[in-house]
This record gives structure tokens, sequence and C-alpha cells, in this order.
């Protein structure tokens, strides 16, 4: 039961995989539409049934079958569903579901060989990032983690013939490797250890270790592992991939690197916990690192000019959110973040696409504005996943924004707090900033992105995101072509905006009077505990079960409430700021950003390259390693050495031979003569041996 | 008579032979030399078969007069060949199979 929820995106993947290049459009996209609701549903009574369980048993489990068994080491692939999985299901599979019915009209434009390759690709996307999230070892979340790693590959390069998106695509795959190597490095430590990659075991003999107060084993299994997860979740030093791959279609954007595929090394963290908890270097370096992340991607993108790029800074600045919490300890928060996240975020990158849809491929916010009135719904969706992740009271990101501050505040230290109310204003500056040029102001489209769309049909999203709207050529005002989100993205940006509005309702702090529902339901997933759990495999029945005690969370938090009363009002009010000053600078005195731009001009240059974070990283790493591969390992070794080996064997042979051939000269009488002196030669040696 | 005189006489009859095929420049000469060679073994395997009371040696010999019947067919076969192609029957001339 627990195994059709990935199963069945694979089983759309397969079908539209081999055969849709035959089938028409409808058939694919709602075929892998199809798949994905009932993907959804399924995981829905699934975790229905998995609520109805007492709390600290909140298990089900499903083992496929034996995959490695080698000496007294064994490895099921093996499911298993609890309270953490159970949010990142619904989130995969409920947001995933939306998106695919946003593609199928944001694609439509597409040839059916490419449609049903997209579908078929995204498909696949969803049966890895549900293997990464059920896997119940290492080694399944592993699969999946490089699965999802695989299919982010092929989505950004979807388009290609398109060299940037080709270069954008194997740079994350690149980078991507980099920070897998060192998980793959922590899962063997892991087997090293405990001699066992299942989650529980692993966590149950880590809960007996005693905290790693100066660097061991535990701090460099964790540290390992969290390279991963910045490779893959876009933290610092491994983000670089994650702006470029905007260069993949919108919905991909939205799905893949924003709502879930770069919340997968936040999930692994938080699957993990009690082992992070054990190191608490690691921990330190995570919420520093996380931090760090989200405070430099919000300076970025207060300056950046192409829509998506401005919500791929904002991703990664709210990864660095996510991970803030992580290194805190604060999972539950993390993950209510990571969730929330995942309908604001994956409602604005949408809303982004269908605006670069109206305008037939325009991405550069200096060439939108006073889009409001052309484009109410994705004005109106966009405005409410911007008001949520900017952190206004009432809507989704407003909870799990302050509810990470105030366990930063609480239990770590009042620089990483600080540092996160800083990126929260940056937040809700870019984003207004975002929110104005595009939709407010005067229109400044008209001369480039209006398209004759009605001369040269198929002239929408995937043929504008390959060629940049500069080719584009006007014949009439601009006004009368934009059309708003069609049905199926209409769809989706409302049932996303509404989610952006609710979500936060999930898990209301104490001090609002909630009980932290989510927060509570998550608790147990990040405790060592086995209790109520059937013991079946062997790896699990030499540890004695535990007693099933209730956690003990609650009374104390009750304390905090005023203090995480006024952080809540530090951070509303930092909000609010934020919006405010985005709406002085770039809506009532345009004059001033300009002028900061040129006053602050060295500044400014630096935001705008990004920090020139790539071009070090081309000239401290890219480029020596191509030095050395050219000079060192290629002209030198290969050419030198190995082609020398084989080639000065030829060179060997053929001058021997050309003396040894010699012998060979045609004359009876002198092979005679060589026959004889052998004879006489063997004799000879018999007769004296 | 003992075996000792047989196998000088074998080993003379053999290096006639053998000097034959390394001095003569006659390919038909060299044939012949060929044969005195295989006599003088088959003098050597009768002299040991009588020396040691069996007939092994008498039928090796058969065998090995039979087979010289045939080399010797076969060779001046070749040598006509030979002779048809070049003119001539000095093993020099036919060195042109090498290197």
């Amino acid at each position: 039961m627990l195994a059709l929820i990935p199963l069945l995106p694979f089983a759309g993947f397969l079908v539209n995989a081999t055969l849709g290049r035959r089938l028409p459009k409808t058939v694919t996209g709602g075929l892998a539409s199809a798949v994905m609701v009932l993907s959804f549903l399924l995981a829905v009574m699934q975790v229905w049934s998995l609520a109805a369980m007492p709390p600290e048993s909140r298990q089900v489990n499903q083992t496929l079958f034996t995959w490695i068994t080698a000496g007294d080491f064994s490895l099921d692939l093996a499911l298993r569903l609890d309270a953490l999985s159970a949010v990142m299901i619904l989130v995969i599979t409920g947001i995933g579901s939306l998106i695919h019915i946003y593609s199928t009209s944001y694609m439509h434009e597409e040839t059916d060989e490419a449609f049903a390759r997209f579908f078929s690709y995204l498909n696949l996307f969803c049966f890895f990032m549900l293997m990464l999230v059920l896997g119940s070892n290492v080694l399944v979340m592993f699969v999946g983690w490089e699965g999802v790693g695989l299919c982010s590959y092929l989505l950004i390069g979807f388009y290609y013939e398109k060299k940037s998106a080709s270069d954008a695509a194997k740079k994350a795959f690149v980078v991507n490797r980099i920070g897998d190597f060192a998980f793959i490095l922590g899962a063997l430590l892991l087997v090293v250890t405990f001699n066992s990659l299942d989650f529980t075991t692993i966590a149950l003999a880590a809960k007996e270790m005693p905290v790693e107060v100066t660097f061991g084993t535990l701090s460099l299994i964790t540290l390992l592992m969290f390279i991963g997860a910045t490779g893959k979740s876009a933290q610092i030093p491994l983000y670089v991939w994650l702006p470029d791959a905007m260069e993949g279609p919108t919905p991909v954007s939205a799905l893949i690197h924003a709502a879930t595929m770069v919340t997968a090394g936040v999930y692994m963290i938080g699957r993990n916990a009690v082992l992070f908890e054990h190191a608490p270097i690691t921990m330190t370096i995570v919420a520093v690192v996380g931090a760090a992340t989200a405070l430099m991607a919000g300076t970025i993108g207060l300056v950046q000019n192409d829509i998506k790029r401005v919500l791929a800074y904002s991703t990664v600045s709210q990864l660095g959110y996510m991970f803030l919490a992580m290194g805190m300890g604060a999972f539950g928060a993390g993950i209510f973040h990571l969730m929330t996240h995942a309908f604001f975020k994956a409602c604005l990158f949408l809303g982004s696409g269908a605006v670069i849809h109206a305008l037939h491929g325009e991405q550069d916010i200096r060439r939108m504005g006073g889009l409001k009135k052309h484009i109410p719904i994705t004005y109106w969706t966009f405005v409410i996943a911007s008001v949520a992740i900017a952190g206004v009271p009432g809507l989704a990101g407003f909870f799990s924004k302050d509810e990470i501050l105030f366990e930063t505040f609480l239990h770590g230290s009042q620089i990483l707090w600080g540092v996160g109310v800083l990126t929260s204003l940056l937040t809700a500056t870019y984003m207004f900033r975002l929110v104005h040029l595009t939709f407010h102001g005067e229109e400044r489209f008209t001369a480039t992105a209006a398209h004759g769309h009605g001369a040269n049909g198929p002239a929408h999203a995937h043929v504008a995101d390959r060629h940049h709207a500069e080719e584009h050529t006007a014949h009439q005002p601009p006004a009368a072509r934009l059309h708003d989100a069609p049905g199926p993205m209409a769809f989706a940006l409302i049932v996303l905006a509404i989610g952006s509005v609710l979500a936060g309702y999930t898990n209301i702090p104490h001090a609002l009077g909630g009980h932290l529902a989510l927060g509570t339901w998550l608790e147990p997933a990040f405790q060592a505990t086995n209790c109520g759990q059937p013991v079946t495999t062997g790896e699990l029945a030499g540890i004695a079960i535990e007693e099933c005690l209730p956690g003990e969370e609650g009374a104390a938090a009750e304390d905090h409430a005023s203090l995480e009363l006024t952080l809540m009002a530090v951070s509303s009010l930092v909000a609010f700021a934020g919006i405010g000053l985005a709406t002085f600078l770039w809506l009532k005195r345009k004059d001033i950003p300009a002028q900061m731009a040129t006053q602050f001009s060295g500044v400014h240059k630096l935001l705008l390259n990004k920090y020139y974070v790539d071009e070090v990283y081309d000239a401290t790493i890219v480029q020596p390693i191509k030095m050395v591969s050219q000079e060192g390992l290629w002209r030198g070794f290969d050419v030198k050495i190995v082609d020398g080996a084989v080639n000065g064997a030829g060179y060997f042979v053929s001058g021997v031979s050309i003396v040894l051939r010699l012998l060979q000269n045609g004359s009876v009488k002198t092979y005679a003569a060589a026959i004889f002196a052998g004879a006489v030669a063997i004799l000879a040696f018999y007769l004296w041996r | 008579m003992s075996i000792g005189h047989y196998l000088v006489l074998s080993g003379v009859l053999f290096s006639i032979g053998a000097a034959g095929v390394f001095l003569r420049k006659n390919l038909i000469t060299l044939l012949l030399s060929v044969e005195i060679m295989l006599n003088a073994v088959n003098l050597a395997f009768v002299a040991f078969g009588r020396q040691l009371g069996t007939v092994d040696g008498q039928i090796i010999t058969f065998f090995v007069m039979t087979v010289a019947a045939a080399e010797a067919a076969i060779g001046l076969a070749l040598v006509i060949g030979l002779f048809r192609h070049r003119e001539s029957l000095n093993p020099e001339a036919f060195t042109s199979l090498k290197w």
C-alpha cells in the first residue's frame, strides 16, 4: 500500500517515456496529473490512518525485499511512513499534483514529443522524491537523493538546444555530485560505526553515545552529511547551481527548485535529528552556514533583475532559514518552514510563470510594470504569496519564520537572531520590489514583450523561454494581447495562494493560544524510539523496546510567551518596514534606487555580480582543475605515459624486428643449416646434461 | 662385426649426406644427399634392431623407405617446376620468399 504512493508516478513515467510521443497531449498530461492526484489521495489515506495511531507509535513500515546481505550486514529495500515523512509526502504529492496540472497548460505549446518527455521527467522526479522521503534507511534515501538530482539535471536542461540551459544543467549536476560524494562518505562511515543504515537503528544507537563536545566520529559523519545537504539544498558553499537552474521551465523551478528537491537536505537533517543532536559542533556549523546563506542570498536578491532569479535567491535565502532552525535544534520549526515555504514559493514561481507566459517570455522586471490590471488572478495570488513570505502576521510565512526566530533567540545566539531579522527585512524588501516592478507603476513592456502570437501560433512560454524577447517585434498595442493565466494555471495558483494563507495555522504557537500542532505531531519523529513498533528485522531485534512516554514539552514553552510575543512584534514591524521601504523606493521615489546604485556603485556591482562567487570558483577551482586535467593528466599522463607505453611497445617490437627478420633470407640452405644446428644443439644438450 | 661398425658407417654416410646438402649447388644433388642421410638413419635402425633382436628397426626402415619414395617423387616434381620457372637448378636462385 505504502509502496503504491511512489510507484504510481513511476508507472506514469514508464507510460509517458515509452508511449508518450505517440499519444496526444491531453492523454500524456492527463495521465501524469492523474497518477499524481491518485498518489496524493493515497498519501492522504495513509496519513489519515497514521494519525489514528497513538502518537508515540506512529509508524507504518513496508519491507519490499532484502536488498543487500554481506556477512552480518543486511539492508532491506524498505519504506517507512512516520510523522516526518507524512508531512513530506503530503507536500510532494499535493504541490506536485498542482504543478502537474499547471504544467498541462503552461507547456501546451510544446510538441507532443517534448510534452511527453517533460511529463515523464516530472513523474520520475516525484517517484524519486517520494523514495527519498519514504526510505527507511540511508541507502534507499540515497537512491532517491541521486534520482532527484538526475531529474533536476534532465529538467534544467529540458531546452537542451540552448547552450545556457545545458550548461546550467551540467553545473547543477556537477555541484550536486560534490555534495553527494561527501554524503556517500558519511553513509560509509555510518556503516563502519553502527553496522547499519536503518534510521531507527542508528538513532537508537546514537542515543546511547555521549554528546560529542569535541570533534569526533559523529561530528564527522554529520558534517559529511551536511556537506551533502549543502549541495542538494543550495547552501554556502555549493549554492551556485540553484540560480542558474532557472534555465529550466518555470513549473520545474516551482516543483524541484523551490518546493521539494532543495528541501531534501533539511529533511535529511530532520530524519537524522538524534545523530545531529549528538554533534553540537556540526549543529553550530549548520546554523551559521544557514544564517550566512540566508543573509547573502537575500542581499543578492535585492538587485537582480530577472524575475525568476530573484525568486531563486529568495529560495536560497529561505532554505538558509530552514538550516538555521535545524542547526538550532528546532527541527519542528525547520520542517514547518519547509512546508509553508513550499506553498508560497511554489505559488510565487507559478505566478512568475504566468507573468512570463503572458508576456511571451519576458523575464526582465525592468521591462514589466503595470501588469496588475491585465492579469488580476496572477497579480492577487502573487501578492498573497509575497505577503506570506514577507512575514506579515496572519499568513503562513509569519508563523514559520517567527517560530524559527524565536527558537534561535531562545537556544542560540542573539547574533544569529539578528541575522535572521535582517534577512527578514531583506525578504520583505526584495519581494515587494519584485511585486512593484512587475505589477505596479507604468507599463514598460510596450515595445519589447508583446509578440504577435496570432501570426506565429506556438509562440508561448517555451519558445519564449528559449529566445529572449529582444528578438520579438511588436505590431499592436500589447495590452490587448495580455491574457491572464488559463484555467489549469489559475486553479493551481489559487489553491497555492489559499495554502499560503492557511498553512501557517497548522502550527499556531503557544503565545497566540495555539498548541504547536505540527510541532507536536512531528516531535516523535525526531526522537529515538522504537516503541510500539513491531520488531521484525534482525537489526532491531537486539535493541530493547523502549517504554512509550508521552513527550514532556509544552510546560516550558509557556514561560516564554511574553518573549515570543515581543519577538513577533519585532519581526512583524520588520516585515512592514521592508514592505514600506520597497514601496517607497520602487513606487514612490524611483529616483532613489538609481541614485543609490550610482553612489554605492561598488556595492551595487558586487551584489549584481553575486559577490563574484561564480568567478572566484571559476578561478580557484574550475580553471586549476582544467589546467591540471589538460596539461597534467591529458597532455602529461595520458599522452606521454599511457600512450607512450602503448606506442613504445610497438616501436620496440618493430625496432627489434628490423634486425631479426634478416634471418629469413629465403635461402633453403640457410634454413637447412638452422635445422641442422638446432638438432645438433638439442642432441648435445641431452647428451651432456 | 659389432654394432659399433654399423654405427660408424651410418655416421659417415650421414655426414656425407649432410655435407652434400650444404655444399652442393644443384637441387637434384641436394635431393640425392637427403636420400643418403635417410639411408644412413635406416642403417642405424636396422643395426639396432639386429642388436636388440627385434623387428621394430626393420619396420621403421620400411616406413622411412616408403616416405622417402614419396618425398623423392614430390621433390623431383618441385624441381621440374622450379626449373621451368627460373631455368636454373641452383638453390640460391630461389630466395625471393623472404622479409
